[in-house]
């Protein structure tokens, strides 16, 4: 009997020829990521960091994204507390403020390589996995702990098998089909699993396969895994990353759950409030009043997700009475859609362009809703409260979904319109 | 002692708001924000001993801490559910604070029944029906008895003595 990824890479980085499932294991994460939280963390270990410093300052990955520029004072002292620790102990991956989104940062600073091993405390640390990465998330106490020892513990996971077949048809896209997953296995799903995508992957674009991995959490995966391919070699090639070293699962390994999915066959979806697996097609809620419209977030703030929607909005406007954000998950990103005239046709249209950062999504800052709002988000969470506003509903969908609705006001399928 | 029943897939929202978690990380500032979108009268009046009791996937959501530390600080005796999201298991060990997989005892409670638990020796007692639940791994319990991961974390270095060299 052969072994999953999870029992292989586990195995490979805790120096063991082979582990089971529910061993635990030892092991030395390639990176720890944390971000705006890592002013809470290193206030936990003051006295230890300043006896025994950092584990390795290449050890943790910083990202400023949370809340910024700053909210308040309060928010602007972690932030000025994270810069002094990252100087005095020297960390050498240190990403401030308007570098973008962790989850986007990570992977293109090529800091998630194939058969790379990143705990982070964020729970979208799941996202890596779309390079062939093994990426879960942490609370912060624990990354306060692999701060000062640079180890930390895992038990190893069960795995679950999702076979793919056929092509997307735009407009139906990654997120409609991971919400399609999600909403039919539900929220606990793959709970404590590792969900392992096979079959016709090559089809799927590494933006395709970060906004699928992204979700893996949202049906309680412990990791969420790509294989290495073709797509894979070019994107990190492009970067200029050659030093890295596959893992994959045997032919023969042992799943706990199979599942298959037809991608020609995904629709438009929507996921309503306050429910990640409430899934239901575009079609069936069409009419659905929106006042506030998110297009961007570690799920889907990539070039290619504001590529659709400028293709959408261009020489049309937002819908009167509503208002579109736009948030790019990287300053790269927003270069690049500044450069290529996307910006200009996302503004044009009535968008409001914001820093690239978490901004709106967990409802710290910026695009707070009001009570009796709904707002229609490209993000991964609709739960009660998540924006701000316990009495605002959150609706999510595909890029392309929530362009097309902007136009109109209300949740449109993209198809209508496209 | 008072018995706080809650649904299936319980997140992290609505145990501790997104809002807070920049600006509360001390059990001082996350008490009061407990729950509060879900039971505003659950950080008024829960008090030491008191037990959480819930469906599936109880903790899914977000990796932020504040519930772990939050329920710890407030003197939760446990949360007994029917299963528990991933990361919020692993938080619960690091903050010591005892989560309990058992979805029998929690279909078998009724409005009013008392219930006695013995973590040490892996039961639990719903009003005159006792239960068991499987033991922890020795790795984890020894985290949980040191008082949590740092606690642990800082008895080990202590141990070794350990100075990182190259910086």
């Amino acid at each position: 009997m052969g072994y999953t990824f999870a029992q292989k890479i586990l195995a490979r980085k805790s120096g063991k020829s082979h582990v089971e499932i529910g061993e635990i294991v030892t092991v030395k994460p390639d990176h720890l990521l944390t971000h705006d939280n890592t002013a809470a963390i290193i206030a936990k270990i003051g006295p230890e960091l300043e006896t025994y410093g950092v584990a390795d300052p290449r050890l943790p990955v910083i990202v400023l994204d949370h809340v910024v520029p700053p909210s308040n004072e309060k928010t602007a002292t972690n932030h000025r507390r994270i810069r002094e620790f990252v100087s005095k102990f020297g960390i050498v991956n240190f990403y401030d403020a308007g570098n973008g989104i962790c989850h986007e940062v990570v992977v293109s600073k090529g800091h998630a390589l194939p058969g790379s091993l990143i705990v982070g405390s964020d729970s979208h640390t799941c996202t890596y996995g779309a390079l062939g990465a093994f990426a879960t998330g942490i609370d912060r106490t624990e990354a306060a702990a692999i701060m000062l020892t640079g180890e930390t513990w895992l038990r190893v996971p069960n795995s679950m098998k999702i076979n793919l077949t056929g092509s997307l048809t735009s407009p139906s896209a990654a997120k409609d089909l991971i919400l399609h997953i999600i909403g039919g296995i539900g929220a606990s799903g793959a709970n404590y699993l590792s969900v392992e995508f096979h079959g016709n992957v090559a089809s799927l674009s590494i933006e395709d396969r970060l906004t699928i991995a992204n979700m893996g959490v949202e049906m309680g995966a412990k990791n969420a895994v790509f294989p290495v391919d073709e797509v894979t070699r070019a994107y990190l090639s492009e970067r200029g990353e050659e030093t890295w070293e596959a893992i994959w699962a045997d032919e023969d390994a042992s799943y706990i759950r199979e599942l298959d999915y037809d991608l020609s066959s995904i629709l438009p979806v929507v996921a309503l409030p306050h429910r990640v697996d409430n899934v239901v097609p575009a079609a069936e809620v069409a009419g659905v009043e929106i006042d506030q419209f998110l297009i961007g977030t570690c799920t889907n703030g990539r070039l290619s997700d504001l590529h659709i929607a400028a293709d959408i909005l261009r020489g049309k406007h937002v819908h009167r009475g509503s208002r579109l954000l736009i948030l790019p998950a990287s300053r790269e990103i927003m270069l690049e859609a500044a450069r290529d005239g996307t910006l200009a046709t996302l503004v044009e249209a009535g968008g409001m362009i914001l820093p690239p950062g978490c901004g709106p999504c967990l409802g710290a800052h910026q695009g707070v809703l009001a009570p009796g709002e709904r707002c229609l988000s490209t993000a991964n969470r609709n739960f009660k409260g998540r924006m701000g506003c316990r009495d605002a509903e959150i609706y999510l969908a595909s890029p392309a979904t929530v362009a097309a609705s902007a136009v109109t006001g209300q949740i449109t399928d993209p198809r209508e319109i496209t | 002692m008072r018995i706080w029943k809650y649904g299936d897939d319980i997140n992290t929202d609505m145990l501790f708001p997104g809002k807070y978690t920049y600006t509360c990380s001390r059990p001082e500032e996350i008490i009061p924000h407990l729950l509060e979108d879900l039971d505003p009268s659950f950080a008024k009046e829960a008090k030491p001993g008191d037990v959480i009791l819930a469906g599936e996937n109880f903790g899914c959501g977000s990796s932020r801490e504040q519930p772990t530390v939050g329920l710890k600080a407030m003197g939760i005796k446990a949360v007994v559910a029917k299963s528990f999201a991933r990361i919020f298991y692993r938080s619960a060990i690091n903050q010591g604070l005892i989560l309990i997989e058992c979805p029998e005892a929690v279909d078998a409670y009724r409005e009013g029944d008392q219930i006695e638990i013995k973590p040490e020796e892996g039961t639990l007692r719903v009003d005159s029906k006792q239960f068991t639940f499987p033991k922890l791994p020795p790795e984890i319990i020894a985290i949980r008895d040191a008082g949590g991961l740092l606690e642990h974390v800082r008895a080990k270095l202590k141990e070794r003595g350990q100075v990182h060299g190259e910086r």
